[in-house]
């Protein structure tokens, strides 16, 4: 209850497209049922969290921000979905994202741009400067990032404890370092992708955003696993684990690939990139440099992947079977062609174009293909890396901390992706598994986090550094008066913002 | 079940009953393969001597239908499933069973797809209706090399190749019910030329249509060119009612399918005995060599064998398994009679099956059982009854009034004499009056005996055996 009250108290935030206040409030009911009996279903039960609305919810409306799929009920829950409710967990909505989670910003759906929390947070108003009195003081609140932003900033501002996001190209974790939270990409094939609705299927993953990284290790414990209906999710058997806490790093082998110094890269997170790996370096770990030399070819390679499979992904939006359909009825061409002007914006347009320009028989050799073959390079650089005795790069997750939306959307979607995305997309190509950990503020009072990646399905070693280090920079809490305001029960809890703790 | 889905498939049921989320292309739904159909497919290309491919890939074909709900399908463009096979077939020369001949058609590749939806047109409403319930059915698309030269041939491959599909069950390939698919691609060329363009001819329903079609179009492609014009590469529907092909509405031109690998489907691994890992579950995978030692007979391995156990002629083989049932009745009969096979084979191909056809009537439909057939032929066997008379029997048998053999046989008084002094005494009494014929026939006219018989066979109203009587006569008349 006290999550649903947060969260009309920061509407303004824009994080959540639906909440379901009714059915969560059940969920919730039922819950406490289970404890008075002294039977949770685990640990997750009675935790509130939310979903991106990309995924599938049964009886719960489902619209990737849309117009296509506006009011499209969806009778199926995503696994991933079933799985939180089957441990009891408690479903407070739907949150926001970029059109069918094409974009880095998280501005360009069609129920409007999520703010990011921190842009009301004593920290920020604090350190921004005012440009003239007359100024509209709302007109300077920063992006959350994206394409999760609604995930990102529903975890950020305390309204759940934990929220489902997508990673295609950096999706969750980019969000997750602009909102100062947990943004954990597992390996792909490790959590099922069934029900959630694709952008590039061979590079989707679901993604984990949590406060603090135990969180994020208890939510992959309940989702990870072969799933029959996801034919590429690995048969082996997955064990759920506890992080200990890691006492000696000096076993640990920490890569600092150079090319992650891009050109953009804020001096502010170059330093603080230099300063977390003397951390380590101090603590008796083994850093050095190493060198993933096709990192500058991602960027055009995922261009054509993607927008190769956008073009086939959204064939099916056709008006006929479920979601929008027009007006239009002289012809069924002329049916289809209105239905998918009105329903998608033109970010999802564009890429439809340039994915299906790409698979053109005279073009599919030298784009598709090729693009395939560099993929294989980049994902061959990781595998050298890791060979050579690597455990975990440390990397920075985005370029800067977040710019205002006024100056974000003086660029277009497209090239605010290309230049967001040059972090964290490769470990999207490779399918490893990638956290974003908060670790400091900027100057203007604003989240930052580095990145670490880590080898195929290790999430385990991945989760356990990530743990040590967020130990070491201790990221502080964000200073919302909405919350403060609000409950000074959950800001008593503001030293762990974990669940477990919260539990007892 | 559907090829990606746990759907039902079942002919004619109602419309949209049969359509899962992932059939409907509801967003976030992926393809699972089915193991039955991957099977299937294996069968098939074992069958056709095919290789059968131990990895192979999934695509998707994009185009845009009403009954192709995901916008594309997916099938197996760059690798199918079985490749480089090849059909043998058999063909009356002169439209005479005794002779007959064998031919081959190469095939060329196997692959695994889905089926689309049906849409129907309603042009008096403007509307079209979409049906899913065939949307993902699984299909197996049998490409034939152009080795075949006239629609006969083509029927011919296409008959054996249903019977093959259906003794290993891999498919009814009933083409009535749409089980089974034909497109033809015919061209014509000088002999010595190179192929000529080909035009793709859609519609055919079944395997005589298939023989029509393909000649209509040979000498429409033929007259044609021989008056100066050209043939366009194009689609052409058959109209069966006015026995021609017609161009096809032009749906979209050349169209170009954008290709693309399916993601959410892994290559298909196939094993053998020798590529088997040891510690794999043998029910997670598909092993070719387990499929190929559990192959039924093939319907030439089975005619072979049919000619060889019963000594019945070839073309006998082809008639037998080309009736649905009717190899098993034979059999059924040969057990419970003691005449020999290649008697017993004169009844059912001559008689039973003439009846059946009369009557559009199929095997299982027979009013009259093997075990009554049976019954008969013994009774003709023992010489109970002469053949005229057997076959008086069978007409009766066909009216399917319950009666036995021995009831019919007394009903109209058919039995044959028995008692040989009775048939001698006839026989003398006919001798004794035709003294002329006896002259002629101890003269060295042998043929005048028949007359005689013919005699005994009035008075003893059919009802004496044609061979005793002979017998008979000829030891009075050397008497």
């Amino acid at each position: 209850q006290r999550c649903l009250s947060l969260i009309k108290s920061t509407k303004f935030l824009n994080a959540y497209i639906t909440v379901a206040e009714e059915t969560a409030l059940k969920q919730a009911e039922e819950s406490e049922k289970r404890y008075k009996r002294g039977q949770p279903l685990g640990v997750l039960d009675g935790i509130p969290i939310a979903v991106k609305d990309n995924f599938n919810t049964a009886g719960i409306e489902t619209t990737c921000a849309s117009n296509m799929l506006k009011g499209y009920i969806s009778p199926y829950n995503a696994t991933v979905v079933q799985k939180l409710l089957d441990q009891g967990a408690v479903l407070l909505g739907k949150t926001n994202l970029d059109e069918f989670a094409m974009g880095s910003g998280s501005t360009d759906g069609v129920f409007g741009p999520v703010r990011n929390p921190w842009s009301y947070s004593r920290q920020y108003k604090e350190k921004s400067v005012p440009k003239s009195h007359s100024e509209d003081k709302d007109s300077n609140w920063v992006i959350t990032g994206g394409s999760s932003g609604g995930s990102a900033a529903a975890v950020s501002s305390f309204t759940c404890f934990a929220a489902l996001g997508s990673d295609t190209g950096g999706s969750t974790r980019n969000p997750a370092a602009h909102c100062g939270v947990v943004g954990l990409k597992p390996t792909y094939g490790l959590i099922s992708r069934h029900g959630l609705i694709p952008l590039v299927n061979s590079m989707d993953v679901p993604g984990i955003l949590t406060r603090c990284v135990d969180d994020a290790a208890v939510v992959l414990g309940s989702l990870a696993g072969h799933d029959p209906k996801d034919s590429t999710t690995i048969q082996d058997n997955f064990k759920p684990f506890e992080l200990s806490d890691l006492t000696d790093v000096s076993k640990l082998s920490i890569g600092i690939p150079k090319e992650y110094h891009a050109p953009g890269l804020s001096s502010e997170i170059l330093a603080l990139w230099s300063k977390a790996a003397d951390l380590f370096k101090n603590a008796g770990a083994k850093v050095i440099e190493v060198s993933l030399p096709h990192t500058r070819y991602s960027i055009v390679c995922y261009h054509v992947l993607c927008t190769a499979e956008v073009a086939s992904n959204m064939a099916r939006f056709d008006g006929l079977e479920y979601g929008h359909r027009s007006d239009m009825n002289k012809s069924t061409e002329s049916m289809y062609a209105a239905t998918r002007r009105e329903g998608f914006n033109d970010v999802v347009r564009g890429r439809i174009l340039s994915g299906n320009y790409f698979l053109l028989k005279q073009n599919y050799e030298n784009y598709f293909i090729k693009a395939q073959k560099v993929r294989r390079l980049i994902a061959n650089d990781f595998v050298k890396v890791f060979g050579s005795g690597v455990d975990i790069l440390l990397t920075p997750t985005t370029l800067s901390d977040a710019i205002p939306y006024m100056e974000f959307i003086k660029e277009d979607n497209r090239t605010r992706s290309a230049q967001d995305d040059i972090l964290t997309q490769a470990a999207n190509m490779a399918g490893l598994p990638a956290i974003n950990v908060p670790t400091a503020l900027s100057e203007r009072g604003l989240p930052v986090g580095l990145q670490f990646i880590g080898r195929s399905f290790q999430e385990k070693q991945l989760l356990t550094v990530a743990k040590w280090f967020e130990k070491q920079v201790k990221f502080p809490m964000i200073q919302l008066d909405e919350v403060k305001r609000h409950d000074h029960g959950v800001f008593q809890h503001q030293k762990s913002a974990s669940f477990l703790e919260h539990r007892t | 079940s559907k090829l990606f889905s746990g759907s039902q498939v079942q002919f004619a049921a109602p419309p949209n009953s049969l359509v899962s989320f992932f059939d409907a292309s509801l967003p976030g739904t992926l393809p699972v393969l089915n193991r039955r159909c991957v099977e299937a497919a294996v069968m098939t290309g074992l069958a056709l001597n095919c290789s059968i491919n131990k990895k192979s890939l999934f695509d998707r074909k994009h185009y845009f239908y009403a009954d192709l709900p995901a916008g594309y399908q997916i099938t197996q463009q760059r690798v199918p499933i079985a490749v480089n096979g090849s059909l043998s077939y058999s063909l009356c020369i002169d439209n005479k069973m005794s002779q007959m001949v064998t031919k081959t058609v190469r095939i060329k590749q196997i692959q695994l797809e889905q089926d689309s939806g049906k849409s129907l047109h309603d042009d008096v409403r403007s509307q079209t209706l979409v049906d899913l319930n065939r949307a993902g059915v699984g299909l197996m698309e049998v490409v034939m090399e152009p080795d075949m030269c006239c629609g006969e041939e083509a029927a011919a491959a296409v008959r054996e190749l249903q019977l093959i599909l259906q003794t290993l069950g891999s498919s009814q390939a009933v083409m009535a019910e749409g089980q089974l698919r034909v497109d033809a691609n015919v061209s014509v060329h000088h002999p010595g030329e190179p192929y000529g363009v080909r035009t793709e001819v859609k519609n055919i329903n079944s395997i005589r249509f298939l023989a029509k079609a393909v000649d209509y179009e040979i000498e429409r492609q033929i007259e044609e060119l021989e008056s100066g014009g050209t043939i366009l590469n194009e689609t052409r529907a058959f109209d069966s009612k006015l026995g021609c092909t017609v161009p096809m509405r032009d749906k979209e031109g050349k169209q170009d399918y954008r290709f693309m690998p399916e993601p959410n489907l892994p290559p298909l691994i196939l094993y053998n005995a020798r590529s088997l890992p040891a510690n794999m579950n043998h029910q997670q995978v598909v092993n070719i060599d387990w499929i190929h030692e559990r192959l039924p007979d093939l319907p030439s391995v089975k005619r072979a064998k049919l000619v060889e156990q019963y000594g019945i002629l070839p073309e006998h083989s082809f008639t037998l398994l080309n009736e649905a049932g009717l190899t098993e009745f034979f059999e059924d009969v040969i057990k419970q009679t003691q005449m020999k096979p290649k008697k017993v084979i004169g009844w059912i191909l001559n008689d039973l099956l003439s009846y059946l056809k009369q009557h559009s009537l199929t095997v299982k439909e027979s009013p009259v059982s093997s075990f009554l057939l049976a019954d008969l032929l013994n009774r003709l066997e023992k010489k109970e009854i002469s053949s005229t008379a057997a076959k008086q029997v069978f007409a009766e048998l066909w009216k399917g009034e319950g009666k036995t053999p021995l009831e019919i046989v007394k009903e109209k008084k058919l039995q044959l004499i028995q008692d040989q002094e009775d048939l001698e005494r006839i026989c003398q009494a006919v001798i004794d009056g035709q003294e002329n014929e006896v002259m002629a026939i101890k003269s060295g006219n042998r043929k005048v005996l028949n007359k005689l018989i013919g005699l005994v066979q009035r008075e003893t109203q059919g009802r004496s055996n044609p061979v005793l009587v002979k017998q008979l006569l000829e030891k009075k008349l050397s008497e």
